[in-house]
This record gives structure tokens, sequence and C-alpha cells, in this order.
């Protein structure tokens, strides 16, 4: 495809040489060379404004990481108590235990679930079936956080209180649900994605030595299809971590180091969520929220260039 | 390669082909049957509330009663705003990376790029916007700063769906326009654009109804909890659709327990019948397609 379009391009420009058209032909020449250019800026674009996202954060936080950030306390305080006038305290620690302890419920109910279902979407359903499925799975993965968290606030909360006799139903487990839920689609439709890739013959060969549907899926598909479901699973993990009007709804959002399923917790992005709004820009608080998403850009970032690297490994080989 | 024992133990395989079918087929019930319930609950008791006055009125009584037309108004002109900015940005950069980008390692960074801005935390893409262009640009807490933040985001949508409908355009078609002398860009507007124009609009459909359901980016950069006035320009603030579920979820006391439902059932019911719409003109596509 290279080689076809430089010879027409030079056979063009050839005739273009003291041809009558001369001007005519110049003119497209020119357009196409500066369509070829705007092109490559909006395709670089992407670049742009990820690097942008990052300067621009790291900018209204670093005021507060040079002047008042004291590593060892931002990491492992339990204590974000940054409206205490005396002596405000940043500490992060109980807002990732929250943040973590929440994605983690979600992806013991998403990652299994998930791969179950695509596999039963991949490999199981037929025609019609399988066309709904994946038309479902992909308006559940529409569904806004915020309509989640609502969900979370005042259908889930009820039923959690009710069902475990607890005076609070916002709590791990509501926003695990919740989280789990909102992730197991997205999941879904990356590993059945991952699923059809594997070439058919592999299932053929299988089933011309006797292998039933389970010996088939367990020891040829599954294992072909490895590295792309854990890039699915990982996708899924940064999404969870970084989903934040669901988590902010469905927490609780008080400040605790977890001890069960049933404490209340305040995740890292809700926090910004709930606090950007009442700081005044440049003061100590607003640099710590802005730290709190650099903290939060770096590990998203880390999440997805694995889960790229991971995908990407099984589409070369 | 063993084999996988053939005779003896068919038919107590066939079994355990059949116990997995149906186990598997148990987690996709488990997975999909609470959404459906609980879509069910949210047009139970939302429905009691939706009607054309809710539509079109003002919130009242300190958004207790009335409706959500200023949200309703405020959406659409974040989502207007946000596509007049990334579509364009959004199709070129799907051109370049399937018309014109070779297979390096410029173009391994741009597709990493674009997974990230997918992929970075919706809060992050808000703290963004308020440094960026809210501050940098001095657009202010504007429908412009939300919607740029907004454009953004969402920009991989676009980018995505149009490199797919691109790549489905055969080879040979451009091939053919080359002969004939035809430069790139002629090649592409007289011919690849005009065949993947449908799956392009598919594509902006998805990005109009993520758009529309995106909270925390513009929770900061120009949407607000109450506004007295319609926004007349794109520098003013504005109410909107997912940030008042939000606030009559939560921050407003003595709301009447179905309004949130009602405005919960409208946002839910524009995204998914966008979806929906995108997904029946991807079906009537493929029928369609000829090659």
């Amino acid at each position: 495809m290279e080689d076809l379009n430089s010879i027409s391009l030079n056979s063009q420009n050839e005739k273009n040489i003291g041809s009558d058209q001369l001007d005519q032909r110049n003119l497209d020449w020119y357009i196409d060379k500066a369509v070829s250019m705007i092109v490559f800026i909006a395709g670089i674009s992407a670049i742009i404004f990820i690097v942008g996202i990052f300067l621009f954060i790291a900018k209204e936080g670093l005021s507060f990481i040079i002047k008042d950030m004291d590593f060892t306390e931002f990491f492992t305080s339990p204590y974000w108590e940054p409206s205490d006038e005396d002596a405000p305290e940043y500490g992060i620690l109980a807002l990732i235990l929250g943040t973590a302890s929440v994605t983690g419920l979600a992806m013991l109910i998403a990652i299994p679930f998930s791969l179950g279902t695509a596999i039963y979407i991949s490999e199981f359903a037929t025609g019609r079936t399988k066309e709904f499925l994946k038309i479902l799975v992909e308006l559940l993965a529409a569904i806004p956080s915020v309509v989640w968290g609502f969900i979370g606030l005042t259908i889930m909360n009820p039923i959690i209180i009710k069902l475990f006799n607890v005076p609070v139903g916002l709590n791990i487990l509501n926003a695990g649900v919740i989280l789990g839920l909102m992730a197991a689609p997205i999941m879904t439709s990356i590993a059945e994605d991952t699923l059809k890739a594997v070439p058919d013959h592999y299932r053929e060969a299988a089933e011309a030595l006797g292998a039933t549907k389970w010996q088939m899926i367990y020891k040829v598909v599954l294992p072909a299809a490895k590295n792309g479901l854990l890039g699915a699973v990982l996708l899924g993990v940064g999404r969870g971590f970084g989903e934040t009007m669901a988590v902010l709804m469905a927490t609780g959002h008080s400040i605790n180091i977890p001890t069960s399923i049933f404490d209340s917790v305040r995740a890292l992005t809700a926090t910004i969520a709930a606090e950007l709004g009442e700081t005044a820009q440049g003061s100590e608080h607003y640099g710590a929220l802005f730290t709190i998403g650099i903290f939060l850009f770096l590990i998203t970032f880390i999440i997805n260039l694995s889960a790229d690297l991971i995908i990407r490994g099984v589409r070369k080989k | 390669m063993e084999g996988f024992g053939i005779s003896k133990t068919n038919i107590q395989s066939k079994r355990v082909e059949k116990l997995f079918r149906i186990i598997f087929l148990g987690m996709t019930l488990i997975l999909i049957l609470p959404v459906l319930v609980i879509l069910g609950t949210l047009i139970v008791k939302g429905g009691s509330v939706l009607s054309l006055d809710f539509f079109l009125e003002n919130p009242t009584n300190g958004m207790t009663a009335g409706g959500i037309f200023p949200a309703l108004l405020g959406t659409i002109w974040l989502v207007s705003v946000a596509l007049l900015i990334s579509v364009p940005i959004g199709v070129a950069a799907a051109i370049y990376l399937n018309e014109y980008a070779g297979d390096n390692i410029l173009t391994r960074i741009i597709n990493l790029a674009i997974i990230n801005l997918a992929g970075v935390p919706s809060i992050v893409h808000a703290l963004f916007g308020v440094g960026a262009f809210v501050m940098f640009f001095k657009f202010g807490t504007s429908i412009l700063a939300a919607s740029f933040t907004l454009a953004i985001m969402t920009m991989p949508v676009v980018i995505v769906a149009t490199k797919e409908s691109l790549q489905a355009v055969p080879i040979a078609f451009r091939e053919a326009c080359w002969n004939m002398g035809a430069t790139r860009w002629q090649t592409i507007k007289k011919v690849v654009l005009p065949n993947s124009l449908s799956g392009i609009l598919t594509g902006i459909i998805l990005e109009v109804s993520r758009t529309a359901g995106e909270t925390a980016p513009i929770m900061f950069t120009g949407a607000v909890f109450f506004s007295p006035f319609l926004p007349e320009g794109v520098f003013d603030q504005t109410m909107a659709m997912s940030l008042h579920l939000f606030v009559v979820a939560t921050q407003v006391p003595g709301v009447p327990e179905n309004l949130p439902y009602g405005v919960a059932l409208t946002l839910i019911g524009m995204v998914l019948i966008m979806n929906s719409v995108s997904i029946a003109f991807r079906f009537y596509l493929r029928g369609k397609k000829k090659w």
C-alpha cells in the first residue's frame, strides 16, 4: 500500500511539470500537503492532551508538594483533616484503603461473573440469543455513573439495611456491588472480543480430537486468550479505581480504616469531587486535592499501560 | 497431546458439558437480571413523575417541585459545544491513524494516549478542566470550559468508532482512486469518507450519549447546582441533567421521594435511547453493506 501510493504520487509530480494544468494540479498537491499536516496535528493531539492533563494538574499540585507536603505523612497517615485550622493534616491512607476495599470487592464480583458471561456469549450462545445478550451488555455499559450512585443510594441502601440488619446501608458492600455491576459489562465485552479473536481452527482441532465443549474451552480457548482476558481484567480495575460519582454516593463518604464490609469509607476520587468546590484556589487544601489527582493519574496510567502491553502482546502472536 | 478421553467417558462428558452450560448461563443471568430489576424499579417509580410539564417547567420551591427544563437545556448546550470540539478533531485524528500513519513508535504512542484519555478517572479530567480551561485559558466556570473538558474526555469514542468505519472501507477502493491520479486527500474526500460516513455517525451518537451522562468533569468547570437564569451563550454557567440528579438525590432536603427517580429515569432514558439508535443503525448498515 505504501509503495503503490508513493508511485502514484511520484508519477503525478512528474506529469505536473510543464503540463498545461500546472496551477490546478499544484493546487491539489498543496491542499493534499496541507490536509496531511492538519490530520497529523489532530493525530498527535491525543498525546498533547494527555501530556497537558499531567502538566496542568502537576502545576496546581506542585507548590503543595514542594512546600507543605510531608511524603510519609501523606501516604501513611490515616488522618485527612484539611479544614483543621491549627494543624491541618493531609494523610490519604484511609482514602487509599477506601478506594482499594471498594475496588477489591467490586472485582471479586465482576471478574468471575463477567468472564463467565463472556464465555457464555462467545462459546455457548448462538444466533439471536447471542446478538441479544451482546446488545444488552453494551446497553448496560452505557448507564451513567451518577445513575449507579443514585441506585446505590435509593435502592441498595434499604436492601442492605434490611438484609443484614445494619444501621447504615451506605458502605463498602453497597459501593462494591454497584461498582461490580458497573465494571462487569465493560469487562465482559472486552473479554468477549478476546475470546472471539481465538481462531476457529483451534476449536475445530480440539473437537476433532474428541474434546467436549468444556474441555475445548478449558484447555484450548482460555489458554489462547489468557493475556487478553488479563488485559480486560486490568481495564476493569482501572475503571473501578477511577470511578467517582458512584462511590461518592454509595460509600457513605466517611473517613474510616475499614474493618468489615459494613463500614462506610471514603474514596480518593470522591474526596476530590466533594471538596474541590469549597477550597480557595492556591490554598494548601486545593494543592493537596490536585496532588491526589496526580496520584490517581499515575496509577491509572500504569494500569492502562500494562493492560495495553499485555493485550498487544496477544495480537503480535 | 494426551487426548481428551473419547469413548467410555463420552456420556459423562456430555453431562459435564451440560452442567457447565448451565453454570455459565447462570452467571450471565446473575449479572444481567438484577440490573433489569433495578431499571424496572426506576421506570415504575420515576414514570409517575414524568409528564410534559416535568420536561418543560423550571424547578420550584427550592428544587423540591416543578420540572427539569433548565437542566435539560443545559445538557443540550454542553453536549452540542463538546461535539463541535471533539468531532472535527476526533475524525481528523482517526483519518490520520487509518489513512496516513505507518506502523511505528509514534502511532503506538498515539494509541496509548487515546487509551489513557479514555482511562484517566473522570475527576482527574475535572481537575485538568479547572487548571487549564477555567483558569489558564480564563474561560471561567462556563459552558465553554465544561464542554472542552467533556470533549477531551470523550474524544476516544469518536476516534475509535471513526477508525473502525474507515478500516471497513476496502483498500481496493483507495487503490482504484489513486490509480486515476487522485491525491490522498481527494481519495479520502471522494471515496473513503462517503463510504464510512454512516459508521462515523453511529460513533457520534454514542459520544452524545456518553457526554450527556458525565457528571464529575462538569461539576467544577461550568455546571452549577441551581441557576435562576437560562444560559444565553458559551460563557454562561448552566444546570445539567447529570449534576441535577446528584443534587436532588443528595443535596436538597425535603425532596419528594419520586422526583429524583423521574430525573434518573429521564437521564437514563436519554442515554439508552441514543445507544439503541446507534446499535440499530449499525445493524441496518451491516445488512446494507455490499462488500
